[in-house]
């Protein structure tokens, strides 16, 4: 291989880039690609407006559970109001809630709003911890003058 | 007076962690065996003294002593004992203490090693004094786990219900002893770009110094991952083991860097090569483990795990880890470039396949890394808020990961300095074969069928085969006498069994990741008593459900059968439990173990069924070969484990035999 460089040090150092270059292309053309369509967007009830996130596309959705909202319209099916007590969005999930899910805690619903700007969730979260509350939903209450520490302060 | 012990305790460990790395230091200045051995014994008294601070802090726990505020926050009289005692490393202030006595205790194993040379153990000694006193300081002034509450209320608040369980009770502790054991890995690696050392004879010997450290982390850091996989399966009861959330991407960062590192340890200990390189994964692995505290405590990034999460105490460790890292990271800067290079090698031979491994390790790292900060990058330059969902992680980690465990099995059959591809191909020929086969057959056997599922089958079984082809190869199985092959399995270093055993049993994870993920089969509806449900080939009907009372729960235990057809009923129970003491509801899952499969039950709320009745729902997942998942792991890290002894043998014997890896 007559191109390759005298030296062996330059040539080592010439074999390591054409080890590292196609797998860092990799690595970095996967990234890439993946985070075009993973990354879910974030809204609470009062910025998710029909520019922001149309009808279809997932989203997630967090804010507090509404007082009474929570109702079984059928078998299997649950429905509840997330609010930010600027707006409230209607939500319909099919499946077990978590077991922390209670009316006034803060939640994060994955899935997607339909034409009627209800919200139909894929994915309800709630976490470990009946204290915590996720932070987006407590930072975007906050700024909103919305913020009870007694509500659901950070945890121990 | 127990707690106040305790608290003295503390406050006295962090005073030696202190002392520890200023004496260090000077000894090292003054060259001076004296000042040395004092740091020496500084760091066991430190060590010592957190032992009796935890132990205090147990002791408050197990007494139910609700005059310390963090008792009263995380515990309850009801609980059981193992629950009690465990409650001690369940909080903020509790886990910071067990991180302050594995960074002690492995500090006090550093400081009596005794086969390390005076320069470079008493620059570690100091390093690991500093950052001992680091994280005592944080505990003593911003987390004391002794704070004392007036008036002491009556009764505790509880730990959180899902915490009580037994697998989770053992989680912290193995994850933080992994962690935290590369804080040694870390000073060493300071230590030995503090020295300076530019001879090429004092980077082997550090390959050979850190090897162990890493090795024993990194076992720990597995069975840590394992176990808290385990206990997300089933305590959880979302019939998922990996979620690609924050707080686990934050255990397996450190994981993949010691991993890395484990691999480059064995060039720079027999080839002096990649000296920078193994330092720079030394003191990332550690970066990853305090990267990961932070992560996780500070709340920054939404977790579905989240715990003990407090903003402002999180900042504080951003603080530690940025001074540490960043020092440590500025000094490899400085001195790297004068680091010597060591043993020239082709890329076609066993360092370039370990150079190769290291590549994918560290490319699958930065994936996960970038995925799991992604969210803050984009938060602080834009303001939007998103979160970086289980597809990319899916799309980037996985195909990065599948690629380096293809070539994987070729690697232990190259020769060090030049090895010969031909030759490798020829004597894995028979492995790649079976593997292919067993491809093919997994598309028939499995339905529906899937290409992806199918080539994953056939990536598994090639792992094992390609680890057991290696020691065959070794023995010369079938190609010698059986006396001759016994001989030489015999005379086969514990090593050399520990990385076929440690490859295989990744072999072993890939197929039930790739079989459970694959073809798991989820079915849920609400069932009065009496009605039954049908997942794949399994039928699961609801017998009864009853009123349980536990010792601090009240529970509604459902009795269900699952049957198959042809084979015999078995009952599982599944429980929706209810604690009163902190007002929530857990999930206990049944499981039926079918072979390598598991049916698992999840009892829901009551509510109704479709045709009217009173029912509860249910929700069953069939999850094919889901045992290979957590065996995996526990195999992988026996392997880890058999090639530790193998070292601690050959560094008492002194020798260094040949052959062994």
């Amino acid at each position: 291989m007559s191109w390759m460089p005298r030296s062996p040090k330059a040539r080592r150092r010439l074999w390591v880039i054409l080890a590292v270059a196609p797998i860092l292309a990799l690595a970095v053309g996967l990234s890439l690609f993946a985070m075009r369509d993973s990354v879910t967007f974030f809204f609470t009830p009062s910025e998710a407006t029909a520019e922001k996130a149309p009808a279809g596309r997932v989203v997630r959705l967090g804010g507090l559970v509404e007082a009474g909202s929570i109702a079984r319209p059928a078998p299997g099916e649950v429905s509840f109001v997330v609010t930010d007590n600027a707006a409230r969005t209607p939500v319909v999930y099919r499946g077990d809630l978590p077991d922390l899910f209670r009316e006034g805690q803060g939640v994060v619903a994955q899935g997607a709003f339909l034409p009627d700007r209800s919200f139909r969730a894929t994915q309800v979260l709630a976490k470990h911890d009946e204290t915590y509350m996720p932070r987006e939903v407590a930072d975007r209450l906050k700024t909103q003058g919305e913020w009870r520490p007694t509500a659901g302060a950070s945890g121990s | 007076m127990i707690v106040e012990t305790g608290a003295f305790a503390l406050v006295l460990a962090f005073v030696l962690a202190a002392l520890q790395a200023g004496i260090a230091v000077a000894g090292r200045l003054r060259r001076s065996p004296v000042l040395a051995g004092a740091a020496s014994g500084a760091a066991l008294a430190s060590a010592a003294a957190v032992v009796v601070a935890f132990a205090a802090l147990v002791w408050a726990f197990a007494v139910s002593d609700f005059s310390v505020a963090n008792v009263a926050a995380n515990s309850h009289t009801d609980k059981p004992m193992l629950y009690k005692v465990a409650a001690a490393w369940g909080s903020h202030e509790g886990s910071l203490l067990l991180w302050c006595l594995v960074l002690t205790g492995f500090g006090a194993a550093l400081a009596s090693a005794r086969n390390l040379p005076f320069g470079l153990r008493t620059s570690a000694v100091a390093v690991q004094g500093l950052l001992g006193a680091l994280f005592l300081a944080f505990a003593v002034f911003t987390s004391n786990p002794f704070a004392r509450l007036d008036p002491a209320p009556f009764q505790g608040a509880s730990l959180n219900p899902l915490l009580q369980d037994p697998a989770l009770a053992l989680h912290p502790p193995m994850l933080y002893a992994g962690y935290v054991g590369f804080s040694v890995c870390f000073s060493l690696a300071v230590a030995a770009l503090v020295e300076g050392r530019a001879n090429a004879a004092f980077w082997p010997a550090w390959g050979r110094w850190v090897r162990p450290w890493a090795l024993a982390s990194w076992i720990f850091l597995t069975l840590g991952i394992a176990l808290g996989a385990f206990w997300a399966y089933y305590e959880l009861g979302w019939g998922g083991w990996w979620f690609w959330d924050p707080v686990e991407n934050a255990s397996f960062l450190p994981w993949l860097a010691g991993a890395a590192l484990l691999h480059s340890a064995i060039v720079t200990e027999r080839r002096g090569a990649l000296a920078g390189w193994s330092t720079f994964l030394a003191l990332l692995a550690f970066t990853f483990s305090m990267l990961g505290a932070f992560l996780v405590r500070s709340g920054v990034l939404t977790s579905v795990h989240a715990f003990a999460v407090d903003p402002e105490r999180g900042l504080m460790l951003l603080a530690i880890l940025g001074v540490t890292a960043g020092a440590a990271f500025a000094l490899f800067a400085w001195r790297a470039p004068q680091l010597k290079g060591g043993g020239l090698f082709a890329p076609i031979s066993r360092e370039g396949g370990l150079v190769l491994n290291n590549l994918f390790l560290t490319a699958a790292a930065a994936t996960v890394l970038l995925g799991t900060l992604y969210p803050l990058i984009l938060e602080a330059a834009t303001g939007a808020t998103i979160s970086v969902g289980p597809p990319y992680f899916a799309l980037t980690f996985v195909p990065l990961m599948a690629v380096a465990l293809v070539v994987l099995p070729a690697g232990p059959f190259l020769a060090w300095k030049r090895g010969d591809l031909k030759g490798v191909g020829q004597r894995l020929a028979v492995a790649f074969g079976l593997a292919l086969l067993l491809a093919v057959a997994g598309w028939f056997a499995f339905e529906p069928r899937k290409v992806l599922s199918a080539l994953g089958l056939g990536l598994g079984a090639w792992l094992i085969l390609g680890a057991l082809a290696e020691t065959a190869e070794r023995v010369r199985l079938l190609r010698a006498p059986v006396s001759e092959t016994l001989r030489r399995a015999r005379g086969l270093p514990l090593a050399a069994w520990g990385m076929t055993l440690a490859h295989a049993g990744l072999g072993v994870f890939v197929l039930g990741a790739v079989v459970e993920t694959g073809f798991r089969v989820e079915a849920a509806r609400p069932l009065a008593v009496g009605e039954s449900l049908q997942a794949g080939k399994w039928t699961v009907t609801l017998n009864d459900v009853r009123i349980a009372e536990g010792p601090n729960y009240l529970a509604e235990q459902g009795r269900l059968s699952v049957a198959v057809p042809g084979g015999a009923a078995r009952e599982v129970t599944a429980e929706r439990r209810f604690f009163p003491a902190g007002g929530q509801t857990t999930t206990e899952v049944g499981l039926d173990f079918r072979g390598l499969d598991d049916v698992y039950v999840v009892l829901g709320e009551r509510g109704q069924t479709l045709a009217g009745q009173p029912g509860w729902s249910v929700r069953v997942w069939w999850n094919p070969w889901a045992r290979l998942i957590f065996l995996g792991p526990a195999i992988m890290a026996i392997g880890g484990l058999l090639s530790l002894l193998d070292r601690r043998l050959r560094l008492g014997v002194g020798a260094r035999r040949p052959g062994a890896a």
